[in-house]
């Protein structure tokens, strides 16, 4: 069978000869028009006056689009209708763009929009966590608050009580093909559009909004991404309503793709947060009570900086049973990028928080930093969650009642209030702060065996050791265990669709709403489709992510891409499999259910067809070999406000040891080995999800260590290149880098019982911060309170904070 | 300018090409092969990595930044022309697919390429070889390890280009006499030598150039000479040939070329380059000051010498009249005394927060010389006087050390910026003369240096 088979990347021969063809690729006609943001110079302000004749007059330029030359909506927001794609008034940060220049050429148009002469009106803008706060300058109308029992007194009552503060910088997407998008006008009024992106349903909606027409007017295609990371979830709208907006104007072809420099200035990325906590631990370790204040850093729109921040608090348990437990949320608005969804969407800076909890304490306690995670640990379910029922939801999910009209319903920024039946969700046993019971957890054996493939404890004396007698590089190790929720919390969003044709000569054509940016989601669906007709995967074709194949589709996102549209082709496939079936059976006066596709045959009785022959015969005996499939998420009901329910279908899991080498002169600092076990379910395709499990280490580490964002106090961002904005390198990769897949298979009925990859292997970097935190505490008596991203600067700033010493 | 080159085998005949049009633009927009990838644009990440061929070897380097004349008379080999023409895989394409090194596929042409001119040059330090290449979905590990399993595989013959002869233009001239003569009557030309600086003035500036002299047909410019007095480097050399060359005799600056750009980066930019542009965190001045260089500058018939720090003005300004080069820069044999330290976030390509070279002399326990440089603490790269000072005639020994450390905050009053604020900079100097006596001492002084 198909499945479970670590086959390659299904564009992998496309990859390496370069013919794999990507939105700047495509050929256009040779009239084809280029288009270039101008963008606002200042943080925050007014536009006082706007002379663009230089503009005009530049060579090449064809026109020039402003806010006045957009008739119908002016906005590009994925959720609260706050982000116009061109400002006219008022100027939220540095990047912002005003008017848009369509040129004949690419640096053409580059080159015009530096030619204008704006003035503004400037005003004080509001750049950090405390400018916001004491403006008040938020989303929402306060901070939102999850609890479970009493944090305070269990804190108050506790033994030991620790607290403190960790700042978590964002992170840029870097996905290595920029935003881009290109749009052909068609009879009628009617726009085909292309972009880089992975929700092709929002870009249809917010191109049918600009040009005020009905979405059926509108088609979206999407063959590949060169990267999302969640960077192409919503900022792709920008460049598709543009190129829409100038093929419309001029009847042309029009493409725009960002320069790396404009791309990094524009666009939102990760969230920075700032995380306060104050826990109580009794002398075992054990946890009584903890709060947590995150303060999120959003950026000038509401983007989707609320599902964010709710993810953030949803993980400030991550593998632990907390007893009691109070979080607290500020969606803080800036003049800075809108920060928007990035792999995790949250969820890694809310572990982080409670990560720094258990090595803050177990300093403190002085207990070794991995007893004192498993003491606190979710108790493992019998059996990998098999025997643990789940009570059904009490309710259905949700009942949306009255969408306005014109809501961004497919995009998780969704501004509409999806109203629940009471949030009860009948959990029992072990819950987190959110009231979802924890039935499948199993890091207690994962944690067993990595500490033992590893040889943890020998290493971690040996380093004990090591370090007594060197005096300038230390070395430190550590442990981090990854429990991530899988689901959109947006619970309506947890649906996919799927079209699948069989043609007579028995290839297969197959589409879906999920995108591919990398991460071989076409590949293990297909390897779904043909394990489900018993063919080779060569038999099926899939097609780029098209809006006029599969409507209604929701972000390829929250690493829900293989299970939803898995499940969503595995019904399609069964629907014409079953037809198939019923007309072969009839022939052969058999029962239906008795036939048998398996290596590439029908079997049917004694008699066998190829699957080709199977189709022909389907075909002239009138049975249709099309069909939609679809797929919803059982199980989810989720009340955001009240934070309680169960937002998750289920859990994934991962553990990984780093060990790190600090030089305590500098701070430099490397990674030396790191060790992963990573909990898959049973895989549908072991090599792309080791891909996935790698890769996504390697950029998790990358954000607590050499990825710094640095603003200036005019909120110019002064890292807007890979000059100065530095991702991991190849030799960054940890020297030794053991990766291995847990054997188990998920208890919830997922496709093939697998499980989700996308985001959770990103936290697994988080071992590596860890790692560095504890060669630094062993540089003095206190503890060091590393802040993120751990550049060297920082671990030497730690560094002496462990000595007592004021660097600042 | 009228250029020729072989393009995947093709010989390719421009007239008139315009001289600060980059390879890649032309690639992807005239001739419309579009494997090559824009990421950056600036020389960054290696999307648009090309082989370039000629006499002296295949070299990979950036095509975001390498403007069409410098194709003239070389042999280019794209994406699109690894595979054989009969579409055979090229060991190192099959190798990228069987261990899944490819996720999103953009990053992987400029992999296959840099994997592919690594493996024709039987390159085996494949982290250093693929160091200008950012992946952003992998984390590497199955590209090293395709890059380790085709490793023995023979070169394929499709790969080798027969060599092609350079057009002649005016403003590419053959010889540094001719470069004299020509400069001198176009004091006002732009001078490229391999466009890792200027490359950017046209992609990020967007600045228009003109008149630009190539100087890539100077080889006389490119030689390096080394006799038992002196080592000379002709301005053109590039920084792998000012690597190898120094890699017996000061390793600790041939392993700070190591992390300086990239191979592609190191295959364009020359040590002259580095110098003439008078950047204040270039990493050649800081060590080449400790070595006590001396700069050679010619303008027409007349050639001057000056101490290197001396061509160092202020910010931005340097000692160099209109129509005057550089044409070498040597320093005089001597025992290795140079470390040099560079400090930046990530190890590997990246611009130096603080660059710090250190050359001190110990004779009987006393400190007898001390030339001490730095980048990245001033506008100029710049020597710690005060430091040196205070060294100088001293005991070797922790209270001297101790005591000189505190001279950082008379020679330098370091900035703020992306890279690392002042007071890191300034700390970071004081300690990495710590460091330099810590190694003397025999004590482990590099993280690069542990293993796992």
């Amino acid at each position: 069978m198909s499945v479970a088979k670590p086959l390659p990347h299904d564009a992998a021969h496309l990859h390496v000869t370069g013919a794999a063809r990507y939105v700047d690729d495509i050929p256009t006609p040779a009239n084809c028009l280029h288009l270039a943001f101008g963008l606002s110079e200042i943080a925050f302000g007014t536009i006082t006056d706007m002379n663009l004749d230089d503009v005009r007059s530049a060579p090449g330029v064809v026109t020039v689009i402003t806010a006045d030359d957009m008739p119908f909506e002016n906005d590009v927001s994925p959720s609260n209708h706050d982000e116009p794609l061109l400002t006219s008034g008022e100027v939220n940060y540095v990047g912002q763009p005003i008017f848009c220049v369509v040129a004949t050429s690419h640096k053409a148009a580059r080159k015009a929009a530096r030619k204008s002469r704006i003035t503004y009106d400037e005003k004080q803008a509001i750049l950090s966590i405390e400018d916001a706060l004491a403006a008040d300058s938020r989303f929402e109308e306060g901070p939102r608050v999850y609890k479970k029992g009493d944090a305070a007194s269990a804190i108050g009552s506790a033994t030991h009580v620790i607290e403190g503060a960790i700042d978590i910088g964002g992170q840029e997407h870097f996905y290595l093909e920029g935003q881009a998008a290109l749009a052909q006008p068609q009879e009628n009024g009617d726009m085909v559009v292309m972009s880089s992106t992975q929700h092709p349903t929002e870009i249809q909606h917010k191109v049918a909004e600009a040009l005020g027409v009905p979405m059926h007017a509108v088609r979206v295609e999407t063959r590949r991404m060169g990267g999302g990371f969640g960077g192409k979830e919503s900022q792709g709208n920008h460049l598709a309503v543009a190129c829409a907006l100038a093929a419309r104007a001029t009847g042309r072809t029009c493409k725009m793709r960002y320069d790396r420099d404009d791309d990094m200035v524009i666009t939102g990325k990760r969230h920075d947060f700032r995380i306060t906590y104050r826990a109580g631990f009794d002398d075992t370790g054990r946890i009584k009570g903890v709060e947590f204040v995150q303060y999120a850093r959003c950026g000038w729109s509401q983007d989707l900086s609320i599902p964010v921040a709710d993810r953030a608090m949803l993980h400030a348990d991550n593998a632990y049973d907390l007893p009691a437990a109070r979080i607290e949320s500020h969606r803080l608005k800036t003049n800075t990028q809108s920060a928007t969804a990035f792999r995790g969407f949250g969820g890694p800076q809310g572990m982080v928080g409670i990560e720094r909890v258990m090595d803050h304490a177990a300093h403190v306690l002085d207990m070794d930093p991995v007893a004192i995670r498993q003491c606190n640990y979710y108790a493992d379910a019998e059996d990998g969650g098999l025997s643990a029922p789940r009570k059904p939801a009490a309710s259905p999910p949700e009942d949306i009642l009255d969408p306005k009209k014109g809501e961004d319903l497919a995009s998780r920024g969704a501004a509409t209030e999806v109203r629940q039946k009471p949030g009860d969700s009948g959990a029992e046993g072990q819950t987190t702060p959110y009231g979802m019971a924890v039935t499948d957890f199993i890091l207690g054996r994962m944690t067993g065996t990595l500490l033992k493939t590893s040889g943890y404890a020998a290493r971690r004396d040996e380093i004990a050791a090591w370090n007594a007698e060197n005096p300038v590089i230390r070395r430190g190790i550590a442990f981090s265990p990854v429990k991530f929720g899988i689901s959109f919390t947006l619970t309506h969003l947890n649906q996919a669709g799927a079209l699948v044709h069989v043609y007579q000569d028995g290839s297969i054509h197959l589409n879906h709403g999920g995108t591919e940016m990398g991460q071989g989601l076409f590949q293990k669906v297909a390897q779904v489709a043909a394990a489900r007709f018993g063919v080779g995967l060569e038999a099926v074709r899939i097609t780029a992510t098209d809006t006029g194949k599969v409507p209604n589709t929701s972000a390829t996102a929250a690493s829900s891409g293989s299970d939803l549209n898995g499940m969503a082709v595995k019904a399609a496939c069964d629907t014409i499999r079953d037809r198939m079936a019923a007309h072969l059976a009839e022939r052969h006066q058999a029962d239906p259910a008795t036939v048998r596709f398996a290596d590439g045959r029908v079997h049917v009785g004694e008699e066998s067809y190829s699957f080709a022959e199977a189709a022909e015969y389907a075909y002239v005996g009138r049975v249709s070999l099309s069909a939609t499939g679809y797929y919803r998420t059982p199980d989810l009901s989720w009340d955001r406000i009240r934070g309680a329910g169960r937002p998750f279908f289920y859990f994934a899991y991962g553990a990984a040891v780093t060990e790190v080498a600090v030089d305590t002169l500098t701070g430099e600092n490397r990674i030396l080995r790191a060790d992963i076990l990573h909990d898959a379910g049973a895989s549908l395709n072991p090599a792309l999800d080791i891909g996935q499990i790698e890769g996504g280490y390697v950029q998790g580490a990358g954000w607590l260590t050499t990825e710094e964002l640095v603003w200036d106090d005019s909120g110019r961002l002064r890292t807007h290149a890979p000059s100065t904005y530095k991702i991991p390198a190849c030799s960054d990769r940890p020297d030794v880098f053991n990766v291995a897949l847990w054997e188990g298979e998920n208890p919830a009925e997922t496709i093939y019982r697998s499980k989700a990859v996308g985001e959770p292997p990103f936290m697994l970097g988080i071992s590596a911060f860890l790692a560095l935190s504890d060669a630094v505490a062993g540089c003095g008596t206190q503890y060091p309170a590393l802040n993120a991203p751990a550049t060297a600067e920082e671990v030497w700033r730690a560094i002496g904070r462990a000595r007592g010493q004021v660097r600042s | 300018m009228n250029i020729t080159f072989l393009l995947n085998g093709e010989t390719v005949e421009l007239a008139d090409a315009d001289a600060t049009t980059t390879l890649l633009d032309w690639l992807r927009e005239e001739r419309g092969l579009k494997g090559t990838k824009e990421g950056c644009n600036e020389g960054d990440c290696g999307a648009c990595t090309v082989m370039v061929s000629d006499e002296n070897g295949s070299r990979a380097l950036n095509a975001c930044i390498l403007f069409l004349p410098q194709l003239n008379g070389k042999s280019l080999r794209t994406v699109e022309g690894i595979a054989a023409p009969d579409g055979r895989l090229h060991p190192v394409q099959q190798a990228m697919i069987d261990d899944h090194g490819s996720q999103c596929g953009f990053c992987t042409p400029g992999f296959i390429v840099s994997m592919a001119t690594a493996h024709r040059n039987g390159a085996r330090d494949f982290d250093d070889q693929l160091a200008g290449n950012l992946c952003r979905c992998t984390g590497y590990a199955p590209i090293i390890r395709a890059t380790r399993s085709a490793a023995d595989q023979p070169v394929p013959d499709w790969i080798t280009d027969a060599p092609v002869t350079a057009t002649a233009n005016r403003f590419m001239p053959d010889s540094s006499d001719a470069l004299a003569k020509l400069y001198e009557a176009n004091p006002d030309a732009t001078l490229v030598a391999g466009a890792t600086d200027v490359g950017l003035w046209v992609t990020k500036g967007l600045r228009d150039i003109d008149p630009v002299i190539f100087l890539a047909g100077c080889s006389d410019l490119k030689q390096v000479s080394i006799d038992d007095e002196t080592l000379r480097f002709g301005a053109m050399a590039d920084m792998n040939t000012v690597r190898a060359a120094i890699a017996d005799l000061h390793p600790s600056y041939a392993e700070m070329i190591r992390r300086y750009g990239s191979v592609q980066v190191r295959n364009a930019a020359t040590i002259g380059g580095n110098i003439a542009n008078g950047s204040p965190i270039g990493d050649n001045p800081p060590a080449l000051i400790a070595l006590g260089a001396t700069l050679h500058l010619r303008k027409g018939d007349q050639r001057r010498d000056l101490p290197l720090e001396a061509f160092f003005l202020d910010y931005g300004k340097q000692d160099r009249r209109p129509g005057e080069f550089v044409e070498a820069v040597s320093f005089s044999r001597q025992t290795d005394r140079l470390k040099c330290y560079k400090i930046s976030k990530r190890f590997d390509q990246d611009i130096s927060a603080v660059c710090g070279c250190f050359n001190i002399t110990v004779a009987d326990g006393v400190v007898s010389e001390a030339r001490i440089a730095f980048g990245g603490m001033a506008g100029i790269p710049k020597r710690a006087t005060s430091v040196e000072n205070a060294l100088i005639g001293k005991p070797w020994s922790d209270d001297t050390v101790d005591t000189a450390r505190a001279g950082f905050d008379e020679d330098f009053a370091p900035l703020s910026d992306m890279r690392a604020s002042a007071t890191y900079r300034l700390e970071t100097a004081r300690a990495l003369l710590s460091r330099y006596f810590a190694e003397d001492r025999g004590v482990a002084g590099s993280v690069l240096e542990v293993q796992p």
